[in-house]
């Protein structure tokens, strides 16, 4: 039992490390931007699809096995600094002071016509890279065996994301600008602060954050049609639960969501698909603006 | 006697002329040889089933070409229109509507979702319209209703999941736990309910360990990994498909999950040129009929090494299943209409008389002969394989192949599958005919 329950965390943590990766670009948009940003699980996507590209490119280049860990990264970036500023700038920026619907709308037809792009460009057939996680090997926990790059590498870098996140936006001069503008746009402008600036950079980070989840995820899944949607919907689920524009708190709720998940697996599959949302309903109930979110005075 | 005058002559050919058609019944009312045969086809052209949907398509697409450049059917050249069935049931029925009301075509080619199936099938009665049921498994839709104007061109859930089971039982006879892991969906649930019922009937106790249903689109199979290893089952079903078969493949050899269980994998047959030679040599696996392009008894046929080349040439990438479901769902329909025809004096046929003599039908497709049974339902053989590792291709053959006969593995017209499974007994598995070694 007590082993079940060690193996049901381990496998918990690598699952919330993912999901926290999409999540927190997403949660971050929001948080400055107040824009529910669909299109988020394109990114996922996208940054999957160019990751596993890379990594097919650099398997046949002579630093074939260094090379797989650095192309995922620099898939996230290529993704995210393309596309990231290009929507901001055209679309996104004329919307800001549009009603929550359109905004809504709008990033779902960009999601589509994305959906349509991906098609386009690699098909329909699963695309799968798995080089990276070949690199780092496997690791045996008793007599199970997992992947390194499950077992530490996700996790790691989860970590790693949530505590460069609050050391920038709490430490650095640019960091404490979007936060700034986060609490009071009209405030931060007067002051000399260029919103639009923290608005396109905010959203072009968020965008390397959403294709960074999805390179990460890469070599592990197989891309097909239709893996952004997936992804979204249990993201929402995340940033809803801890409170639209929470970092900290996605992380809580990425952690709960992928331990509820596996505990269930192990001891009550049948509640595996349900478990999230059991628990979105449960902090809900409790705390209607999420587990860190405040009460929001609505300004006439 | 009256005198026939030219007023009452002339009332008289206009009555009858009006009149006919509602005397004499539709069936026997020959149709004009249209200018072209209008073909509607929905399948999967987005979402995660496309990766089915779209094989479909290219093969309709090349089969189409081809029958064309030959004259088409009768002599009358094939169109077709495609649409998505992703969206789902609602809107797949507004455009089978369309296309019959609006675009006029004559025959349907639907569906790969099973739900479409069972919602296309009363709607092609209403609308009189001539449909082929060219993918979708469902055992349900003959066994539940009858239906005039649709027959199926390939086999069902039933033969697709008995046979591996029959396979499994004789290849690993001292199997005693069983897991599975199939995708939480109607075809998910039910394959595992003709498992678990079949299973019960020619293998009994069988201790089943684990029964995992990740939810649809499922992109990570760590955690149920983690379980399978924990639990050592001696068998692992899964009748997962797509790229959450692949992925489940992959994260399952990575973790060498396949050196502690024997899989089960009846529909692997369409990933194993995607997932290469990560997937193991002994899984069973399976193509949902006797579809493979290396067919023990017919890759050396010129009508199935034709169709790969072409196929391979035009898309570069070798035939899954559901090209080889397209091809026998075109197949039929151009015997059909010869048949038809050839009965009624070379003139074209009407949807009724097509329908008609599709039952009973016997048509010659890419891996055999195909009988339309009175119900409607197609017979095929079910062809169940291990996977071995061979030199000529970079992903695994197909080795030790035993082709379950349909009388083996299909009820009988009138009784349901669900139940029939369950009188299947231990000698079931002693019938299954001689395995096939693979062969270069």
């Amino acid at each position: 039992m007590t082993l079940l329950l060690f193996l049901a965390i381990l496998d918990g943590l690598a699952y919330a490390a993912q999901v926290f990766m999409v999540a927190v670009g997403l949660t971050l948009i929001f948080g400055v931007l107040r824009i529910l940003n669909v299109a988020h699980g394109s990114f996922f996507a996208i940054g999957g699809y160019v990751a596993a590209t890379l990594g097919t490119w650099a398997a046949t280049t002579a630093l074939a096995p260094a090379l797989a860990l650095p192309a995922l990264l620099l898939a996230a970036v290529l993704v995210g600094g393309v596309l990231g500023p290009v929507i901001e700038r055209l679309i996104l920026s004329r919307i800001y002071v549009k009603e929550h619907v359109l905004q809504l709308l709008v990033t779902f037809a960009l999601f589509m016509i994305l959906e349509d792009i991906q098609k386009l460009t690699w098909g329909v057939q699963p695309i799968f890279q798995d080089a990276p996680v070949r690199v780092l090997g496997q690791v045996e926990v008793g007599d199970i065996i997992y992947t390194a790059y499950q077992l530490y590498l996700l996790p790691g870098v989860a970590l790693a994301t949530l505590l460069g996140l609050m050391w920038f936006l709490r430490r650095t001069l640019t960091g404490r600008v979007i936060v700034a503008v986060t609490e009071d746009r009209e405030a931060a402008t007067a002051m000399g602060i260029d919103a639009n600036r923290v608005y396109l950079l905010t959203f072009t980070f968020g965008t390397v954050l959403a294709a960074l989840g999805g390179a990460l995820a890469s070599p592990t899944t197989s891309l097909v049609p239709g893996v952004g949607v997936n992804m979204i919907v249990l993201s929402f689920a995340v940033v809803a639960t801890a409170g639209l524009g929470q970092i900290e708190g996605a992380m809580l709720t990425a952690l709960l969501i992928g331990l509820g998940r596996s505990v269930a697996v192990y001891f009550a599959p049948e509640f595996e698909v349900v478990i999230p949302y059991l628990i979105m309903v449960a902090v809900l109930l409790v705390r209607p603006h999420g587990l860190f979110g405040r009460p929001e005075l609505r300004r006439v | 006697m009256p005198k026939l005058t030219r007023r009452a002559a002339l009332q008289t050919a206009v009555a009858s002329t009006v009149a006919l058609p509602t005397l004499l019944p539709r069936e026997a009312i020959g149709q004009q040889r249209p200018s072209e045969l209008k073909i509607g086809i929905s399948t999967f052209l987005s979402g995660p089933a496309s990766v089915f949907g779209v094989p479909g398509r290219n093969a309709a697409d090349l089969l189409i070409d081809q029958f064309n450049r030959a004259g088409g059917i009768g002599g009358v050249p094939i169109r077709s229109i495609v649409i998505d069935e992703a969206p789902g049931v609602d809107f797949l029925l507004g455009e089978c509507r369309r296309l019959v009301q609006n675009e006029g075509v004559d025959v349907m080619l639907a569906s790969i979702s099973s739900g479409s199936c069972l919602a296309v099938a009363p709607l092609a009665e209403q609308l009189r319209m001539p449909t082929i049921l060219w993918d979708c498994g469902t055992q349900r839709i003959f066994e539940e209703a009858s239906y005039r104007y649709c027959v199926r061109t390939q086999a069902n859930a039933v033969p697709e999941i008995v046979a591996p089971l029959l396979y499994v039982a004789k290849v690993k006879p001292d199997f005693r736990t069983l897991a599975v892991l199939n995708q939480d969906y109607a075809w998910g649930r039910d394959s595992w309910a003709i498992w678990k019922a079949a299973m019960d009937a020619v293998k009994p106790g069988v201790r089943v360990v684990a029964e995992l249903f990740p939810r649809f689109g499922a992109t990570d199979f760590s955690t149920e990994i983690t379980r399978l290893l924990a639990l050592r089952p001696d068998v692992i079903f899964s009748t997962s498909w797509g790229g959450e078969l692949d992925t489940f493949i992959r994260q399952a050899a990575e973790r060498r999950l396949f050196e502690r269980s024997t899989f089960v994998l009846p529909l692997a047959e369409s990933s194993l040129e995607r997932v290469g030679k990560t997937l193991p040599e002994g899984v069973i696996v399976g193509g949902r009929g006797d579809h493979w392009f290396l067919h023990p008894t017919a890759k050396d046929t010129q009508i199935l090494k034709d169709f790969t080349a072409a196929y391979r040439q035009r898309f570069n990438l070798y035939p899954i299943y559901p090209t080889f479901h397209m091809a026998q769902a075109l197949y039929g329909l151009k015997a059909g209409y010869e048949k038809a025809m050839a009965a009624n004096g070379g003139a074209w046929p009407s949807r009724e008389q097509l329908m008609d003599t599709m039952r009973g039908l016997q048509f010659a497709h890419l891996t055999g002969t195909m009988t339309i049974r009175e119900d409607g339902q197609g017979l095929e053989p079910m062809l169940i394989g291990m996977t071995k590792h061979v030199n000529e291709y970079p992903f695994p053959v197909i080795d030790r192949m035993v082709m379950f006969p349909p009388e083996l593995t299909m009820n009988p017209v009138g009784t349901k599958g669900l139940d029939w499974v369950r009188l299947l007994t231990p000698a079931s598995v002693q019938r299954a005919p001689a395995e096939i070694p693979y062969r270069a």
